[in-house]
């Protein structure tokens, strides 16, 4: 197989950087820019509750599975579910999970584009597509999914709770003390960092298979698959490195 | 007047265009022509930008496109429509919102005026009743319209159009091509159509260029067509066994005069006259 990483590199950066042009309207802009927030936050809202409850849930229960010495306080965890879920949980496991829901679809939507030529019909009109199709989705999934890993990160540690009350393992005071202990909002900056990063993944690198399909329906669902896997290899390397890097 | 110099394209050792001199008139429909394969929509797709040429130069009233940066292409593309294939209709957007779609992109009209202008478009292409509708929920013919509407719907000086017939029945074929026909007068449009409809050549090809493996095999009109000496060409046109029989008749010295049709009709008419006679 014929591995053209640079090939498909290089190209990839000139994607993004061909997106900053002047805006041929800003309101049309916008009006994607928004169209797209909706989308991918909005649209994934659903997702990311269901995954973040059941995630903090099992992650109460295992630690307490876990902790069975009892010279360790149950508050401890909490401690460790809040940690796990802010550090690890929240940011990486929510968004690999969108880079399957919003990167597939993200990967279809400028496939069919492309293969039904109507990227070509708005670069006959004199339309920048890069900027105008490429630029609000990424915009977009940089602005909303920061915020659904804060959602994932408080919802996770909700349905830990929860879970920990329902289970009989933790009372709700104890708990609540647990999160309190030894707290670093250092952490939830690490988050969010994360959650930026790979949000940008999500976005680019499916906009990228998908703005350059070629052929049918057949190449559409590669594309998807191909953008889907790719983004969450990128995940899991990049989550790597900030973490190496910022811990 | 769109001037093509010596146009060469190539995709990996493939060579699609060898060498293509060409000129499209101003106000007229200039037809492009030639089998499946020949290069006809790479041309088309060379002379609108969508694929860079390898060599040779694309002229727009003068103006050398290939030479142009994509802000000075900007400028040229917002006087070209462009009819595709398959239509090419934003499969979100209602019948109305593709039309509209360009003018809100590049028109500081009023809301009001531009849903004037649509409705104006729509009316001219027998679709004011569609305008709510999904691309999805309308028929091959009525796509085809909305990509009229939406590639005249800011006054192009240029209209292309990619096989603007493909996947319609006989019938439908003739509205579309008589629509190209009455808008490329109506706006004075230079249109360049990429077809292999033999209708759309007799009726509409006021300029015809025949391309064949990549290279412009023949250049002339409707009239000259049928009397072209030139084998390629003429394989092509006369490819049916009943196209073959048109090809003997037009071997007759009736054929050979400008006025056939109306001579025809006249006879026929005459023939007509004498039976109601001997009835």
């Amino acid at each position: 197989m014929e591995f053209k990483f640079f090939y498909h590199f290089g190209k990839y950066v000139l994607m993004l950087k061909g997106m900053f042009t002047k805006p041929e309207n800003i309101r049309m802009y916008w009006k994607e820019f928004m169209q797209q927030c909706n989308d991918i936050g909005v649209g994934s809202t659903g997702i990311v509750f269901i995954i973040s409850l059941f995630m903090g849930g099992v992650t109460t229960l295992q630690t307490a599975y876990q902790l069975v010495s009892p010279i360790i306080p149950k508050a401890t965890i909490a401690q460790v579910v809040r940690d796990t879920i802010i550090l690890e949980f929240a940011p990486t496991l929510t968004c690999v999970i969108l880079a399957g829901v919003v990167g597939s679809k993200i990967a279809s939507e400028l496939g069919n584009m492309r293969v039904s030529e109507q990227i070509d019909a708005q670069e006959i009109m004199g339309i920048n597509t890069k900027g105008y199709l490429l630029a609000p989705k990424i915009l977009a999934a940089l602005l909303t999914i920061p915020c659904l890993v804060m959602i994932a990160g408080f919802l996770g540690i909700w349905g830990g709770k929860m879970a920990g009350q329902l289970a009989g393992i933790i009372s709700s005071e104890e708990f609540t003390q647990g999160l309190r202990q030894e707290f670093k909002a250092y952490n939830v900056f690490f988050a969010l960092s994360k959650s930026v990063t790979f949000a940008f993944i999500i976005s680019s690198v499916p906009a990228y298979y998908g703005y350059n399909v070629q052929g049918g329906a057949l190449e559409i669902g590669k594309a998807g698959t191909t953008a889907v896997v790719v983004s969450c290899v990128l995940i899991l390397f990049a989550d790597y490195a900030l973490t190496a890097i910022l811990l | 007047m769109i001037e093509l110099l010596n146009i060469k394209k190539g995709f990996g050792d493939k060579e699609i265009l060898k060498d293509v001199t060409a000129t499209m008139a101003a106000g007229k429909i200039n037809l492009i022509i030639g089998s499946s394969g020949s290069g006809k929509t790479v041309l088309m797709k060379c002379i609108v930008g969508l694929i860079e040429v390898d060599s040779g130069k694309v002229l727009y009233s003068g103006q050398d496109f290939t030479a142009m940066d994509n802000h000075q292409r900007k400028e040229i593309r917002k006087e070209i429509g462009m009819l595709f294939q398959g239509s090419a209709l934003f499969d979100s957007m209602t019948v109305e919102q593709n039309v509209m779609f360009p003018l809100d992109m590049f028109s500081s009209e009023r809301l009001r005026d531009k849903k004037k202008r649509v409705q104006e478009v729509l009316d001219r292409v027998n679709l004011n009743e569609a305008g709510k509708k999904f691309p999805a929920e309308i028929s091959g013919g009525m796509k085809k319209r909305v990509g009229i509407a939406r590639a005249i719907v800011l006054n192009p000086k240029y209209l292309f159009c990619d096989e603007p017939n493909s996947g319609l029945d006989p019938q439908t074929s003739l509205v579309i091509d008589k629509l190209i026909k009455e808008l490329t007068v109506e706006y004075n449009i230079t249109t360049v159509m990429n077809t292999h409809d033999m209708n759309t050549v007799m009726e509409s090809g006021d300029h015809i260029v025949y391309m064949f493996e990549g290279k412009k095999q023949w250049e002339g009109n409707n009239e000259e067509i049928i009397f072209s000496k030139d084998k390629r060409l003429n394989d092509f046109i006369f490819a049916s066994e009943f196209l073959q029989d048109a090809k003997e008749m037009r071997q007759m010295e009736v054929f050979k005069d400008k006025n056939w049709r109306d001579k025809l009709k006249a006879s026929n008419d005459q023939l007509d006259a004498d039976r109601e006679e001997k009835r």
